[in-house]
């Protein structure tokens, strides 16, 4: 049920980037379809009342191996969301380059391409 | 608590229908912010602490980007859908979509049950065996990170480096001169 | 005249004041951060974000002239670069013959393990993170500059 609601959280966004018109509301649909991956990602990893994958000295080794989570999925995420950082600032970027030579933000009018 | 969990899903599911429906864009940006808070809030849920560092100065870093340097007094906005047709067939489209996804996700364990531990032979049950002793880091998602997986972060240094690059030579004012006239770049 | 008082640039003193005495702790929690990445948790990432937050902290609350005082754009360019060059050079070492081994192998930890949870334990790990945090930092503070702190011309006031 929880990747249920995950997945309409991606829905959520991906009908934002399809039927909206304001370019800043495409961008804001790209950034919660992002977020909504990387919470999938990070739920595939969960342990029901796990503890975090730091060991510590205090620590037996084989009872750290039984409850801990999963390590691998948390570092995938770590990357991507400095990625969708970076995408966001591409996107704005081109966003406001296409204000600076349209003067709007509704992609019917840019999609003219006037001259 | 699961519960705990699909509450905090809904509540990002409803903050994100305010962020693109709303007519005002101020409330919109200030509604992604709340989709990320989730976000993180969610990730602390999770026992993912290295994880939930990344997203507050990210989520502050984006609010202060989509509200400067795109929201303007006196903006002429066009808040309004794309033709009736078009509407319907993404709906029905979309609609078709989360129907065969959940199928897939059946296929997954339940929430709470890692996949690590249906598969004996994953890479996990490795990393967390033999970290501490291959490694020498006993932050295991940094062991990860840096050491099993060092090559995944040398492409996010590679895509943030490209992507910087796109962004800045979008937004640089002059292009490059002719080799005959001083170089001077203009931020 | 009216004309000739200097406005003052960013917000007002109190706010000022206190981010000029909270931006160095920031700074020092960040390079913390970074340094014992493989022991708390942090590591490259969260420590590089933070580092640029001191920076933007500066930007937001004293205008752009005194954060690129203290670092000007074509510096951060250029550190950015090479935080990118050092993760590359660290990997390309483990190719080399002497060392044993492929691309990306920890040829510290396996030339001298010391004991764990110490500081020095991690071989490459902590030079990979100090040159992940540099990379980071300093292309965040780069990006936020140059699309807030430019002023974008309209279309009809060209």
């Amino acid at each position: 049920m929880h990747y249920a609601l995950c997945l309409m959280l991606f829905m959520v966004g991906l009908y934002g980037v399809l039927v909206k018109r304001n370019l800043i509301k495409i961008i804001i649909s790209l950034i919660i379809m992002e977020s909504a991956v990387n919470v999938f990602i990070v739920m595939v990893g969960y342990r029901k009342d796990g503890i975090a994958p730091i060991m510590n000295k205090a620590m037996e080794a084989d009872a750290f191996v039984r409850s801990t989570v999963d390590p691998l999925p948390q570092a995938l995420v770590l990357t991507a969301i400095v990625i969708g950082l970076g995408v966001t600032a591409m996107t704005v970027a081109i966003a406001m380059r296409l204000y600076e030579r349209y003067g709007t933000y509704d992609i019917k009018e840019i999609r003219k391409l006037k001259g | 608590m699961l519960e705990l969990m699909g509450l905090l899903l809904l509540f990002m599911i409803i903050a994100a229908i305010v962020a693109i429906e709303t007519r005002d864009l101020l409330a919109a940006v200030i509604s992604v912010t709340a989709v990320g808070f989730g976000v993180i809030i969610a990730f602390f849920y999770m026992r993912a602490p290295d994880v939930a560092i990344v997203p507050i100065v990210v989520e502050v870093l984006v609010l202060v980007i989509l509200i400067r340097a795109t929201l303007r007094v006196g903006l002429k906005t066009y808040i309004g859908n794309r033709d009736f047709f078009g509407l319907m067939v993404t709906m029905a489209m979309l609609f078709v979509i989360f129907l065969a996804a959940i199928r897939v996700f059946d296929q997954l364990p339940a929430f709470g049950v890692p996949v690590m531990t249906t598969m004996p032979d994953a890479p996990s049950n490795v990393y967390i065996a033999d970290g501490l002793k291959q490694t020498g880091a006993a932050n295991l998602v940094t062991a990860v990170l840096l050491d099993y997986r060092a090559y995944d972060t040398l492409g996010e240094a590679t895509v943030l480096f490209a992507s910087i690059m796109g962004a800045i030579a979008i937004i640089r004012k002059k292009a490059r001169k002719k080799p005959s006239e001083p170089e001077v770049p203009e931020w | 005249m009216v004309d000739d008082v200097v406005r003052p640039k960013g917000m007002s003193p109190i706010v000022k004041t206190v981010s000029m005495w909270v931006k160095g702790f920031i700074l020092v929690f960040g390079i913390y951060i970074v340094l014992y990445g493989h022991l708390t948790p942090g590591g490259g990432f969260g420590g590089g974000v933070i580092i640029a937050m001191a920076f933007v902290l500066m930007t937001l609350c004293c205008g752009k002239h005194e954060a690129l005082k203290r670092m000007p754009l074509g510096v951060a360019g250029e550190m950015d670069s090479v935080g990118a060059l050092m993760f590359l050079v660290i990997a390309l070492l483990g190719l080399s013959a002497g060392l044993g081994g492929t691309f990306f192998t920890n040829y510290i930890a396996k030339a001298d393990p010391g004991t764990p949870f110490k500081l020095l334990s991690g071989g490459t790990i902590l030079l990979s993170n100090i040159a992940i945090a540099l990379k980071v930092a300093t292309s965040l503070f780069l990006v936020f500059t140059l699309l807030v702190m430019l002023r974008v011309m309209y279309k009809d006031e060209r």
